[in-house]
Formats: C-alpha cells, structure tokens, sequence
C-alpha cells in the first residue's frame, strides 16, 4: 500500500536530511505506528505520502502509483483516496458537526443524496449520535477529533494517516479515539499513526517503526514504544 | 459540479471582504464607464469627421466691386474670368461639382445666419458679400491644398478657403478630449487589476483554513479555485452593470445635449452604445477573471 525505496529527503538550506535512505512497505490493512523523537522525520514521511513534499531521491509508490509519475493535476485523485487527522484537528469552526463532514464530499463534487446518506453513518461510526448540529467550539476535543476523523473516513479511504491525533487529548479520551482508529482499520484500511503517546503505542500491540535523525532505526511487528527489546 | 455549493462559498466570499469588494465594484464601474466614455467620444467624432466630409468644400471668393485687396485691383470680376475659372475647375480630376453662389444669394444667407445681429445686417450692403464658387472635392482632406494653390493664382479670385481648415482645431479639440479620458481610463484600468488582485489575496487568505482542507481531501484545483475565480468576475459585473448605467447616462443626457450646439444632426445611434456598452463587459470580465486566475496561481499552490 505505501512503498518506500531508498527515500532520501534534504529540505532547501538544511544539511541533515529530514529523511535518509528510508526503505519499508505497508501492506494493505496494516495499522502501524510510527514513533520517534521531534525532527526525527514523521511529519516529512507523512508528507511525501500526501505528495505535498517531492523526495529528493528514492521512489514512493502510493496505493499502486508511482508518486515521481504521478502529474500534478491528479494529486487529488490520489489524495482522495487518503484520509487524514492532525494533532490539532482542522475544523471549520463556521460549519457544524455534519457541514463539517459533508464538506470533505461536496467539494469533490459527490452528489447531495449520497452525502445524505453515508454522512450520518460516519457519524454513528465515530460515536457521535445526536450530536450532528453541534458546532465545533460546543464540542470537547475528543469529540473535535472524533469529527476530523469521520470527516477523514466519509469517502472510505484506503489510506488513514494520523499525525499525533491524541496529542491534545486527555489519555482517558485517547482510547475511545484509538478504538475509533481500530475500528476504521477492521474495515480495511491501512492506519498509519505518528505518535508520541508510549502508553497508547504498549496497549495497542502493533506494527512500530521508529525514526531517529531520519533514519529507521526499528521496524517491529506487535512493537512497543521504548527500546525494551 | 454542486453549483449551489459553490455560490455559497463565493457569496460568504464577498461578504466577508465588503469593503474591498465595494471599493471593487467602484474602480471597476468608474473605470470601465470612462473607458466607454472614451470610445463613445471616438464614435461621435468619427460621424461627425463622416458627415463632414461629405459637405466640407473649397469655397473660391470672386472680387466684388467693393473688394479693397491686392488680388483684387482690378476690380470686380468680369463675365469671361467667371467663365474660365469655372470650367477649368470642373475639369480637374479631384472636383465633383462646381456650384456658383451669386451675390445675390450670399446676401440673402448672410442676412438669415446673422439674423440675431440685425445691425450688423443692417450695415452691410449686399455688394460687399462676395459672390462665390462652392467646389465639392472627391477627397476633402487630400485635394483642398492642391486645388485651392492651382485656383488661387486666376484672375478675379479673392480668397480660396478650405472649410477643413476651420474644422481642424474643432477635431483637435475633441480628439485631446478623448485621449485625456482614454489615459484616466488605463490608469484606472491599472488600479482595478491591483485592486482584484488585492481582493482574491486577502480573500485567499481569509479561507486558507477551507482551501487547505479542501486540497487535503482532494478537491481539484479547479473547484479550489472557483469561488475566488466568481468572486472577481461577479465583482467586476457589478462595476459592469453600474458602468452601464453611467454609459446610458452618459449617451442621452450629455452627447445627446450635445447635439443641440450643431445645426446638423449626427446622434449615436442605440446600436453604437449597445456595442461599447458589450465592449466594456468584456474588457471588465477579462481583467477581473485573468487577474484572480494569475494571483490564484501564486496563493494556491497545490
């Protein structure tokens, strides 16, 4: 599902690489987490992932495509097929819990009575019943994330990338957020996770990939946060 | 495509950025109303200069008995001179037609144009209005120097003048008049683009959050980009539609006031003003569209 060969990725005016000769492979349906200190490459992997940031040398392959081929014009046919959830949410605070979601659909153009109808499943999805006309700053942040997440999943990605989405979340919140992430991951859909949340990373048993100083420096299947083994 | 989606999204737009999208509106409408203002001008001027040319003509003065000037020292002009000016100036090339205005006639035009100034009229005696020829040239502009320089040199010719010639500070007149308003109009031209492209920043700016998720979810660049694309081109067809307006104004209260100075009548014409009229939408939808389109392509990168 994501494919990474030799990736190497120096930012202009920097002289470490963000990332260096980063190889791995995500298979279809995986859940991993990908853990590692402040500047040790999380965000710039997700990023080529998204193709807002070009490698500058190695090859990403993305749900099939080849990213160096894929023109730019059909970046969104790629993004649309990737879900994603921040640390800080990104909400519209203008749009209720159910605008909010729909958005993600109407502007790709999906027709208002296939928004009507999966848009309240997501929500039930997300364990937000009843809550569909509360606007974003009468939510609590767990339920903020909730809606990021639904928003993420309405049009069935098969990719869902999370940049520390429990980052601003109290670790009681955390783990109804992360059964809601595991139950978007049993539908299929390949979860990666950045995070920093050791406890979350031990509770959940799965794929972990550590960066340092943009390196892969461990790849463990059924993986924990520290280094104990 | 969710038009109705779209719409929403250019009219939160518009709103909120009001005070940039009026002052917009404004630029657009004082600028493209000047711009038609310059190329009504234009029109008139040109029928006018059309109607002109075909009346202006050469008009030969013939010496009087009372003509007290050198050409003249022979005194009035005799039957034969007459004769050979007039056939000669038919055989020129450059002549349509020749018409003879006899004393008697010039007189009685004379005492019609100044009718107002009955003593001036009163004393003139019909023996000090030349008699003339009116010479009718193909070419007004080209012919009237060659065929007054070859008439003026005949016996019993007093004055050969080119009504063109009084004509000229007239257009000269009109045509600074125009420029001035053709040279505030781009001026004005130059603002309206900085000011839309001034317009889609701040504009840009304020949904940032709505365009970055937007592209997050894969929206295309096209649908990013609509409602900013809207915003400018429903901004400027505001100006348009007020430009419009000032344009009716412009062409019934003012250069059809005009016409009441002439004693001819050369009126624009509805179809005249309907075409500046289209011209400036057209000039307004293209600035306002290829502005936003070119300042989209520096704040919404993908």
């Amino acid at each position: 599902m994501i494919h990474f060969d030799n990736v190497t990725k120096t930012y202009p005016n920097q002289g470490r690489p963000a990332l260096e000769n980063v190889n791995l492979d995500v298979e279809k349906g995986e859940f991993v987490f990908l853990v590692g200190p402040s500047g040790s490459g999380k965000s710039t992997f997700l990023r080529l992932v998204l193709k807002e940031e070009r490698p500058s040398e190695g090859r990403i392959h993305v749900a099939g495509r080849d990213l160096a081929r894929l023109t730019n014009w059909k970046v969104p046919q790629l993004r649309r097929r990737i879900g994603c959830v921040f640390q800080d949410f990104r909400l519209l605070p203008n749009k209720n819990v159910y605008q909010n979601i729909a958005f993600a659909l109407e502007v790709i153009g999906k027709p208002r009575r296939f928004i009507r109808k999966v848009v309240p499943e997501v929500i039930d999805l997300v364990g937000l019943e009843g809550k569909r006309d509360r606007m974003p700053d009468e939510l609590s942040g767990g339920e903020q994330q909730r809606v990021a997440m639904a928003r993420a999943f309405v049009n069935r990605p098969m990719i869902l990338l999370a940049d520390e989405p429990t980052g601003n979340i109290d670790p009681a919140t955390s783990i109804g957020i992360m059964k809601v992430l595991d139950r978007i991951n049993r539908t299929g859909t390949t979860v990666v996770m950045a995070t920093h949340d050791a406890a979350i990373v031990d509770s959940m048993r799965k794929r972990v990939i550590e960066l340092e100083y943009g390196k892969v420096v461990r790849d463990q299947s059924r993986g924990v946060y520290g280094q104990a083994y | 495509m969710r038009a109705q989606f779209v719409l929403s999204e250019v009219w939160i737009g518009l709103r909120r950025n009001l005070t940039m999208t009026i002052a917009l509106v404004v630029v657009v409408a004082i600028s493209l109303s000047l711009l038609g203002t310059g190329l009504l001008f234009v029109k008139q001027v040109d029928n006018t200069r059309t109607y002109w040319q075909s009346r202006v003509q050469l008009s030969v003065y013939l010496c009087s008995s009372q003509a007290f000037i050198q050409q003249c020292k022979d005194g009035q002009i005799t039957n034969s001179e007459q004769q050979t000016i007039q056939q000669d100036l038919q055989q020129l090339p450059q002549v349509i037609s020749v018409t003879y205005v006899s004393q008697e006639q010039a007189w009685r035009q004379f005492q019609s144009e100044f009718a107002d100034s009955p003593t001036l009229v009163r004393y003139t005696s019909p023996s000090q209005i030349p008699s003339s020829f009116e010479v009718k040239l193909k070419n007004a502009e080209a012919d009237a120097a060659p065929v007054s320089q070859i008439v003026d040199g005949y016996a019993g010719v007093a004055q050969v003048v080119d009504d063109s010639s009084i004509l000229d500070n007239f257009y000269k007149l009109l045509d600074g008049a125009r420029n001035a308003v053709v040279i505030i109009a781009i001026f004005l031209l130059v603002a309206a683009i900085l000011l839309v492209a001034n317009t889609i920043r701040l504009s840009a700016f304020n949904r940032r959050r709505e365009t970055s998720i937007m592209r997050l979810v894969g929206a295309s660049n096209f649908y990013v980009q609509l409602p900013f694309l809207a915003e400018g081109m429903i901004a400027g067809l505001f100006g348009w539609l007020v430009a419009s307006g000032l344009l009716i104004a412009v062409k019934s209260l003012w250069l059809n006031g005009l016409q009441a100075y002439f004693p001819y009548g050369v009126v624009l014409s509805s179809s005249d003003l309907i075409e500046v009229v289209i011209i400036a939408l057209v000039t307004g939808l293209l600035i306002c569209g290829s502005t936003s389109f070119l300042t989209l392509r520096r704040y919404l990168r993908v």
